[in-house]
């Protein structure tokens, strides 16, 4: 099934290697998407049109993706480690975004970390790749590009937590997305109160998700 | 089919293979290739090209980094991290492996072993420049002859 040159799917890469910026491009252009590279975290959030304190300041960003079908991104994939902002930080940023949390986010990384990959499945990330990326592990982001993109043309504003997936979702993914949206809860309350630290090594002050 | 043609290819494809048999490059060199089509026949000669001038660069940082009086280890670590990524993403398999025990002397501490391994990764890295220029050169000649380049 082609799709035409209006309905292309459009990802974010984010990525500090200039390198691995290149090689992640042509692996989404070879899959027919549009393709935005950024070297770091902070541009991507720029480019999304997210302001720091985007949750206390009511003052809607000069491009919102859900709103102006210029800047619509379908899914956004981030190196881990990156100096200053890293993957992990971006991809909490965006799920606490209520204009940004519905775009599907996918980590990268060169280490095999175990401990890292669950923490960004449980925050939400929907997959996690080791480096090098292969043209198999593009594959499979197409489902969750599909997701959003219906999800999008019926209601651009949905507030709610829930994601009603136009796939019937497995029971894993089920799982994670209930344990996505307590953690979206947890966070909104606890946003304030913590800051974000590219390790974090204490227990979230609610005492309920401890990583 | 003209047997100079034939005889290119077979040159190619010899030292192609013996470039993964000596473990200079590995599968992602391949993934690399299967990636360039006729829209985009420059692909892997763009993304090589970049990662000699990246290495390049990286090279000089680490040199001046641990020549100083003290060296800032992170500052290696993270330059030695790059390198050892952008190594990975186009199969510089034996570059990247002297990265990783490059990192291992950069937890501990070790200005010695880490002198060591940047000698190693230039001689590798010196290494796979070579022989990546030396595979472009033969695929330029077979192209020039009228062959094509076999998909891998």
């Amino acid at each position: 099934m082609g799709l035409a040159p209006e309905s292309q799917f459009h990802v974010l890469a984010v990525d500090d290697n200039l390198i691995d910026r290149k090689v992640i491009e042509r692996l989404l252009k070879t899959s027919s998407y549009q393709v935005t590279t950024v070297d770091s975290a902070g541009k991507a959030l720029e480019f999304l049109g997210l302001l720091e304190d985007d949750h206390i300041n009511p003052n809607p960003p000069p491009v919102s993706p859900n709103n102006h079908q210029e800047v619509e991104v379908n899914l956004i994939i981030t190196d881990y480690c990156m100096p200053g902002m890293t993957g992990y930080d971006l991809l909490k940023k965006i799920k606490e975004s209520s204009s940004l949390r519905n775009i599907p986010v996918v980590i990268m990384s060169s280490e095999n970390v175990p401990s890292r990959i669950n923490r960004c499945l449980e925050e939400g990330a929907e997959e996690f790749f080791l480096k090098p990326v292969s043209l198999s592990d593009v594959n499979k982001l197409k489902p969750h590009m599909m997701k959003t993109k219906d999800k999008n043309h019926q209601n651009p504003e949905n507030q709610e937590a829930s994601k009603q997936p136009e796939v019937q979702p497995t029971q894993q993914e089920v799982q994670k997305q209930q344990q996505q949206q307590q953690s979206n809860n947890n966070k909104r309350k606890t946003m304030e109160a913590e800051e974000l630290s590219p390790d974090r090594t204490r227990p979230r002050l609610n005492g309920l998700t401890v990583v | 089919m003209d047997s100079a043609v034939l005889q290119l290819q077979r040159q190619l494809s010899d030292y192609k293979s013996s470039l993964y048999n000596e473990g200079f490059l590995d599968d992602q060199f391949t993934q690399l290739q299967q990636l360039q089509d006729e829209s985009n026949p420059d692909f892997v000669v763009e993304v090589v090209s970049l990662f000699f001038e990246d290495s390049e660069r990286l090279l000089t940082e680490l040199t001046k980094t641990l020549d100083q009086q003290s060296v800032d280890f992170r500052k290696v670590d993270a330059y030695v991290h790059q390198l050892k990524g952008s190594s990975s993403s186009i199969g510089a398999q034996r570059v990247q492996r002297v990265c990783i025990y490059f990192r291992n002397y950069c937890d501990e501490q070790n200005v010695e072993g880490c002198l060591k391994c940047l000698q190693q990764v230039k001689n590798e890295y010196t290494l796979v420049k070579n022989k990546l220029e030396t595979l472009f050169k033969f695929e330029q000649q077979l192209l020039a002859a009228g062959g094509s380049i076999p998909m891998q």
